[in-house]
């Protein structure tokens, strides 16, 4: 590639340069400052803002840099008498129209337009006409505008039509009259939409829930590491007076770029909620009183004693949020191993457990995510990974963009921003069956069969059709494909079907299998050993304790928990909440006393949440990334992972004698190190598929924005269009046949519960199926997230 | 006419989109809008908007962008004829401001208003109509009149229903 090097000049410095790069990306290279607001690195070249004039030899007019693609021999100057007389005279011009109102604009100090302002503004307007006002448009709860500060460099619009995949702003109207908006009355969808806060170089588009709450020069900057899903964004948090004020992306190219997904971004308002834990509680005859952290602890320790010596530490269960830190999930399965006790998951939102025996080492991606865009065909099974893992759909959007063919196998047609050259949309109950089609297909036009024999015999009275046969030359004709399992793969009951189907796909087509992680140690939980089955660094545990599951509906003594609302957080909403009231002690690692968690536990200990505690999480493709506490916790939190600690001690187990969380840390590294991950041959074939009974089924999905406790209590989040609405959603043909319409009620029936609900008209579910959001309180009130369900019209 | 459009409306656009490349339909925007709004009584609305995106595979703000940046697209209802008297500088030297002047006192709008009656839109016209030599002048529907004066005006408005 050296031919593509050449020399350009560029005040008087030689630089090395491509041919065909932009001179402003030569210059950025090499640290020569260049003024601009409409450029951004990640976005297509419009070169309307004309800030970055520099002067080109032998060009007549001063050229933008932007638009001026390098040549051998180019000389430029960037502070040229010309170079800066054309950017002051920009400056003055897109001033004319800028109101004066810095102090009162949430982005001065931080402002682009500001800080250019004072290199290359006049101090005062040569301009006596009315300024333009723009009236400002509602688009969301998440942005604010102030458009009569719009300088119109289009960053945004060129952001929703390039990486956020839908275009909702645009510049309507022209000349004095144009305007950057939505045109008609409507809230932002894109799930990245806070992304354009950052991109905005002046104040028209602001955070709305940090509006008018700190300026950014009274804030701290710590970075830190994004808690919701499996990808591990690089974040900067915000901080004034021990507060988190906003959270921001920090650019990380090998993961979230420079972007970051709205949970992500806003999900920090869940902090100071309400019903916030302040101090530890005891439940003393119904009534709940707060106590000191001694107190509590020894309770804690009196109570779990009792059980185990009444009827065995097997009638201990512990359940923790997979989001925990990596520190937590290996100290509580430290705890629960180290009092005799195997009960232990993080897999709470999982049904079907029966091949975790030859899982991976843990679920993942089977590739990098930076790899994802450079995929040139991906089967995406069981996932609506634009709103799960919003980072990782962004890669896949840019695969798509270079060609790259998504095919997807999905219970429910959920929207994608890019184009699906062939989807099929089945029942759950048909899954197993459609990936056994899928893999027939692959395996007859290769030529080959799967290498054993129970595959050949599964599949054999398989019916393919053309769907299934497109999908499988897609994927077989790939040199870089992938089949990626998604949240409601993993939620599936039959899920080592499964598993075991996609593996035999990708095995024959030659392509990659990976695990799309829902929290942000789904994989790190499994090195941390917060399962049943395994110990940390997936060595085999002597003993297999209860699965997340199974721990349920066994109706143990007593639980532990950690981070979670069973009701809410597990896959089957009663069975959890039954379990939860008819247990004799429940202690709760919580960061909020909720009326749920108030009605069965007898022990709240208030946790840290995210920024508030130090640790560490392991993203989907297996990167460790420790963090900081960024601000003390509220009130009289502590980081779970001392009070762990501390309860280590109080049960005198060895090994609990941590002075940091960097020690626990250090001790999980040293046993995972020489870890590999691999999601080869992880599989068991299964002996039969599945079939549907003609019943009506449930379908469960967890909204984006409703997906834990934290962002259920993120107010701006919850006022979205991504959180769990409580409706009953069927397609018009199964509403028609029950005699139902959209808005009237039905009497919704799993197994022996039942719960009112209103319907919704949802075109995305298929035919005999309902869907039903989970975490939200009607989901405590029904059954599984998958099986049989009936509706009545009330 | 309310949301979807017209089988003939549909016929013009696939008549436009034989001439550009197949992955280009937006290059039909322009004439879509054009036929749109002329079946519409001169003028666009949102659900008329909507239904070209649709059916040209736009995003819906696309077809905003281009129909509020075209001055000869109204995206607000108007009187049935419509009447723009340029005021560039050759029809200003020639007396253009009177005509506009007359016609408003004429029909008892202003510049940018319909008649209540919907009979006239007069239009806030920008741009150069390109009939310098024969200022000043005006374009009723789509027609050129040239070298007005009051009684011209008169004779043109008045013959229209």
């Amino acid at each position: 590639m050296t031919d593509d090097l050449i020399t350009i000049e560029v005040d008087g410095k030689p630089l090395q340069a491509r041919k065909g790069q932009m001179l402003i990306q030569v210059t950025d290279k090499n640290d020569i400052y260049v003024p601009r607001f409409c450029y951004h690195h990640k976005l297509s070249v419009a070169a309307n803002c004309r800030m970055c004039l520099v002067e080109v030899e032998k060009a007549p007019k001063p050229l933008p840099a932007c638009a001026t693609p390098v040549v051998d021999g180019m000389k430029a100057y960037t502070r040229s008498k010309l170079a800066v007389e054309a950017q002051k005279a920009v400056m003055e011009f897109l001033l004319i129209n800028h109101p004066l109102d810095c102090p009162i604009c949430d982005q001065g100090g931080e402002c682009e337009l500001q800080d250019l302002a004072m290199g290359y503004g006049r101090d005062v307007s040569r301009y006596q006409e009315n300024k333009r006002v723009v009236k400002d448009k509602n688009i969301g709860p998440l942005v604010q505008t102030d458009m009569t500060r719009c300088i119109h460099c289009t960053r945004c619009v060129r952001f929703g039509d390039e990486i956020a995949g839908v275009r909702e702003l645009g510049a309507t109207g022209r000349g004095e009259h144009m305007e950057i908006g939505t045109y008609i009355e409507k809230s932002m969808v894109s799930e990245m939409s806070g992304n354009v806060i950052d991109i905005c170089p002046v104040g028209a588009l602001t955070s709305k829930p940090f509006r008018f709450s700190a300026r950014s020069w009274e804030m701290v900057q710590k970075d830190s590491i994004a808690p919701h899903d499996s990808v591990g964004s690089n974040i900067h948090v915000h901080i004034k007076d021990d507060r988190v004020k906003r959270v921001v992306p920090s650019e990380n190219e090998t993961i979230n770029e420079v972007w970051l997904s709205d949970r992500d971004r806003f999900s920090y308002e869940g902090l100071y909620s309400d019903d916030r834990l302040l101090s530890p509680m005891i439940k003393e005859d119904g009534a709940w009183k707060d106590v000191d952290w001694e107190t509590a602890l020894q309770y804690v320790t009196d109570r779990i004693q009792t059980v185990k010596k009444k009827t065995g530490a097997d009638n201990i269960g512990a359940l923790v949020s997979p989001a925990a830190t990596l520190e937590e999930l290996f100290l509580l399965q430290k705890f629960m191993r180290g009092i005799g006790c195997h009960n232990i998951d993080h897999r709470l939102r999982q049904r079907d457990f029966s091949d975790q025996d030859v899982a991976p080492i843990f679920p993942w991606l089977g590739q990098s995510i930076a790899d994802i865009e450079k995929r040139d065909a991906v089967l995406l099974v069981g996932s609506n990974v634009r709103k799960e893992q919003p980072i990782i759909n962004h890669r896949l959007r840019k695969a798509t963009l270079r060609g790259c063919n998504v095919l997807v196998v999905n219970p429910v047609d959920y929207d994608f921003n890019f184009n699906i050259p062939v989807k099929i949309i089945v029942p759950p109950t048909d899954l197993p069956y459609t990936l056994a089609g899928i893999l027939k297909a692959v395996a007859e036009q290769g030529g080959r069969k799967p290498d054993d024999a129970d595959f050949i015999k599964l599949i054999e009275r398989t019916n393919i059709n053309d769907k299934h046969r497109e999908i499988a030359r897609k994927l077989s004709e790939s040199k870089q494909g992938t089949v990626l399992l998604g949240n409601l793969a993993v939620a599936h009951p039959q899920f080592s079907t499964i598993r075991a189907l996609a593996g035999a796909i990708a095995k024959l087509a030659n392509i990659t299998l990976g695990y799309l992680g829902e929290s942000a140690n789904s994989s790190g939980a499994w090195l941390a050993g917060a399962l049943p089955h395994r110990k940390p660094a997936g060595q085999r545990s002597d003993k297999t304790g209860l699965n997340a599951f199974s721990m349920l509906e066994a109706s143990l003594k007593a639980y532990v928990l950690l981070g979670i609302e069973p009701e809410l957080d597990c896959w089957d909403g009663s069975k959890a909440m039954q379990a939860m009231k008819s247990a004799e002690f429940i202690v709760c690692m919580t960061a909020y006393h909720s009326e749920a968690i108030k009605s069965y536990a007898h022990v709240l200990l208030p946790i840290a949440l995210f920024a508030e505690t130090s640790g560490t999480y392991i993203n989907n493709e297996g990167r460790s990334q420790s963090f900081n506490a960024t601000v003390s916790p509220s009130g009289e939190a502590r980081p779970a992972w001392k009070i762990l600690r501390v309860l280590g001690n109080l049960f005198n187990l060895n090994g609990f004698n941590y002075n940091t969380s960097i020690e626990v840390r250090d001790e999980i590294q040293n046993l995972i190190s020489n870890l590999v991950p691999g999601n080869e041959g992880r599989w068991e074939i299964p002996v039969s598929l599945p079939t549907g009974n003609g019943n009506l089924q449930r379908i469960t999905d967890i909204p984006m924005n409703s997906i834990d406790p934290i962002t259920r209590r993120a107010h701006a989040l919850q006022q979205t269009m991504d959180v769990a609405d409580g409706m009953v959603h069927v397609n018009a043909l199964l509403a028609r046949q029950l005699g139902l319409s959209a808005g009237s009620r039905v009497l919704v029936r799993q197994e022996e519960c039942s719960v009112e609900l209103p319907v919704m008209l949802d075109e995305r579910v298929p035919e005999r199926c309902v869907l039903v959001h989970a975490a939200q309180s009607c989901h405590a009130s029904l059954g599984p997230s998958y099986g049989d369900i009936t509706l009545n019209k009330v | 006419m309310d949301n979807k459009l017209s089988e003939h409306a549909k016929e013009v656009i696939d008549q436009w989109l034989k001439i550009y490349p197949a992955d280009q339909k937006r290059s039909a925007v322009l004439a879509a809008l054009r036929e749109v709004q002329h079946e519409n009584n001169g003028f666009l609305t949102t659900d008329l908007m909507d239904a070209v995106a649709d059916y040209l595979g736009l995003p819906k703000i696309a077809v905003y962008e281009v129909a509020s940046f075209y001055s000869m697209f109204e995206i607000q209802p108007v009187g049935r004829h419509s009447i723009s008297v340029c005021t560039n500088i050759s029809c200003m030297l020639c007396g253009a401001d009177e005509i506009v002047a007359y016609i408003e006192k004429k029909l008892g709008i202003k510049t940018g208003e319909s008649t209540k009656d919907g009979r006239y839109y007069l239009k806030q016209e920008e741009e150069c109509l390109a009939a310098c030599c024969g200022g000043p002048m005006m374009m009723v529907d789509h027609k050129f009149y040239e070298n007005l004066s009051p009684e011209k005006v008169d004779e043109v408005l008045d013959k229209l229903e």
